[in-house]
């Protein structure tokens, strides 16, 4: 019974996803190809003196002729046997700089989405905890003009700061200049990482805050939590025991919802300091007319998103009994 | 099933207790909201008084006004005592859950995401919590394997139960009951009160809150009756059942004589809103023996073995 129902569970989740990346790459191949991006250009860009005839043989040869429908077939069938092409730019397999470039973004994501969500969530169960008094107001005003400061602005402001005036972390890049890759402590790493961090995660910090501290002034004046102080219960044991729980799932939503904009946010936030990551190689193959790169991210992204929020909904279901029993009788 | 009792000292005594909400108006302006005015009542042990009258009589606020779980902008004066000792808000704080239980409305009342067991044991009780929910569930007729039922698992009749025993688990001598009937049928509404009969037997004090105020005639030893907010009339159960002519306020009669069985006849009007409170008797703008001295306070006086706040009741 128990087994049956995660078999099911699994292949809904897996029948969304096929249909979900057979959209994006249909509409992402049409604009494509609808846009005034020219790959012969792109490609013999830099050499001099390519006649007319030699770039019609090249389009020829990729079947830039043929009708976009075929073209797209082709190009999904080479998708699908794990081929999406080479990048124009790097002149490398796609799918190895999307492996090589997210796993640096990865380590840069994964440390603003935790810093976010764990900062967000504790400053928002003060401020709930203290709804309307002084630690509250204050929080409130500086979450408030947090959520309405651009990502790129707020990077540029630490670069500012912290990098130019007083020069406590690197301008940019995720190692430092002139050491060989071997040689770059884990530390630098760290070092190079922090300011690009803090940037992206400014992006959902304050939302996590103030979600978190909305549902928690809720909950304190819930019927339930009335009840818990008739019972005797003191004010710490309510938080604890009805508190955490019952405000999770907004902060939950919040988190694994901010997938998308965490990517969106790491395109700015890589290219504020140059960190050569997923975000910065995604507007790297925009400007430069990478149309396989181009693809490739757009594909992988949309698969990051899906997984976010995939990850948010089975949480749903082991945060919040409700929710499980609707998922059952779906 | 109701038995004599001999004469003792009130367990809980309210005396002229009104409370007022301060509140903002458009702007700056700010008032207050007397949505309880000189208000008495008393429970002695073995007894259940029930509380009648419609909504937005101040019933609910009196149960949170014991347990000192009104709203912040709320304001007490006269005097609530337990056992003659003063309840300021620090007592009521150490007492609520302990010495005075309250059974709440709905299955709102509980955490949605807390399975029943857990909340029936309540928070930091030890080993003997588990023994006597043991016992409880027994004896209240609930399945063990409720215990690790969600709230929104459970159905009506079961959520009263569950409601009832985290009442009962406190070992709190004085229970105050907050609607414990609506939406049951009648057999569950009746099992429901039995518990509460039986708790008053065994020498507890039970004020029972309740719209349900046919049933409560025939298991409470004495009746209360709230109107906006002020208790119009207080008098044995037996009064009420004998009919309208034993009851001393006109509101109480009105209230009888509204009931299904004993005519169905509403009187016009309705209870004013607690920020248009009428001069002196709250009653008097429906009421058919009004005269001029009905505008002065009316204090409780003593009828017929009952009280009654009204200067034409005989």
């Amino acid at each position: 019974m128990k087994n049956k129902y995660y078999l099911k569970l699994t292949g809904k989740y897996l029948l969304r996803m096929v249909t979900l990346l057979i959209a994006v790459s249909i509409i992402s191949f049409l604009l494509v190809s609808m846009s005034p991006v020219d790959p012969v250009q792109q490609y013999v860009g830099a050499v001099p003196n390519v006649s007319m005839e030699q770039r019609a043989k090249i389009a020829e040869y990729w079947g830039l002729n043929d009708p976009p429908v075929e073209r797209f077939f082709a190009w999904g069938r080479s998708v699908l046997q794990g081929d999406f092409g080479v990048s124009l730019i790097y002149r490398r397999p796609v799918l190895d700089i999307i492996k090589e470039k997210f796993v640096t973004s990865l380590a840069l994501m994964a440390a603003a989405w935790l810093f976010s969500g764990i900062i967000g969530f504790t400053v928002g169960c003060v401020m709930g905890a203290f709804h309307g008094k002084g630690p509250d107001k204050v929080l409130k005003k500086v979450c408030l003009i947090m959520c309405s400061i651009p990502t790129f602005w707020i990077g540029i402001v630490f670069l500012m700061v912290f990098s130019v005036k007083l020069g406590w972390f690197p301008m940019g890049m995720s190692v430092p200049k002139g050491v060989p890759t071997d040689q770059v402590t884990i530390l630098q790493r760290i070092h190079h990482l922090i300011l690009p961090a803090l940037t992206l995660s400014f992006l959902s910090f304050a939302n996590v805050a103030l979600h978190t501290r909305e549902k928690l002034v809720d909950v304190l004046e819930s019927e339930y939590v009335m009840f818990a102080k008739a019972r005797g219960e003191s004010k710490w044991s309510i938080l604890k025991r009805h508190g955490l729980r019952n405000i999770m799932l907004p902060a939950v939503t919040m988190q694994f919802g901010s997938f998308s904009e965490l990517f969106g946010g790491s395109v700015l936030a890589e290219n504020v300091f140059s960190y050569p990551g997923l975000g910065a190689a995604a507007s790297a193959a925009g400007m430069g007319s990478d149309v396989p790169l181009l693809l490739g991210i757009t594909l992988f992204s949309a698969l990051f998103v899906f997984v976010g929020n995939m990850l948010a909904n089975i949480i749903y279901g082991v945060v919040d009994p409700q929710i499980r029993e609707g998922y059952r009788n779906e | 099933m109701k038995k004599e009792r001999m004469e003792n000292a009130p367990l809980l005594k309210v005396e002229d207790l009104s409370v007022s909400f301060h509140m903002y108006d458009k702007g700056l302006e700010q008032y207050d909201l007397k949505v309880i005015s000189n208000l008495s009542l008393d429970v002695k042990p073995g007894e259940i008084v029930a509380i009648a009258g419609s909504s937005g009589s101040g019933k609910s606020l009196l149960a949170h006004a014991v347990v000192g779980i009104l709203p912040e902008n709320a304001r007490l004066t006269g005097s609530i005592t337990y056992k003659g000792e003063i309840l300021d808000q620090k007592k009521k704080e150490a007492f609520r859950g302990t010495r005075i239980a309250l059974v709440p409305q709905s299955i709102a009342y509980l955490d949605p995401l807390m399975k029943v067991g857990k909340q029936v044991t309540g928070g930091d009780r030890g080993k003997e919590a588990e023994i006597s929910k043991k016992e409880i569930f027994k004896r209240f007729h609930l399945d063990e394997k409720i215990e690790k039922y969600y709230p929104f698992q459970l159905s009506g009749g079961m959520a009263r139960r569950v409601l009832v025993s985290t009442a009962v688990i406190s070992d709190a001598s004085l229970i105050i009951a907050d609607e414990p009937t609506p939406g049951l049928d009648l057999e569950m509404a009746l099992e429901a009160l039995k518990v509460f009969r039986e708790l008053a037997d065994e020498g507890k004090a039970v004020v029972l809150i309740t719209h349900d105020i046919d049933l409560a005639f025939h298991i409470a030893d004495r009746i209360a009756v709230f109107y906006a907010g002020t208790t119009v009339e207080m008098a044995k159960a037996e009064d009420f059942l004998e009919g309208a002519g034993k009851l001393r306020h006109p509101y109480s009669k009105a209230l009888w004589q509204a009931l299904p069985q004993n005519g169905f006849r509403p009187i016009p009007g309705f209870q004013p809103y607690a920020r248009y409170l009428p001069k002196g008797c709250l009653f008097s703008p429906r009421c058919p023996h009004k005269t001029k001295e009905c505008e002065n306070d009316i204090p409780m006086s003593e009828i017929r073995g009952g009280y009654v706040r009204c200067i034409h009741a005989t």
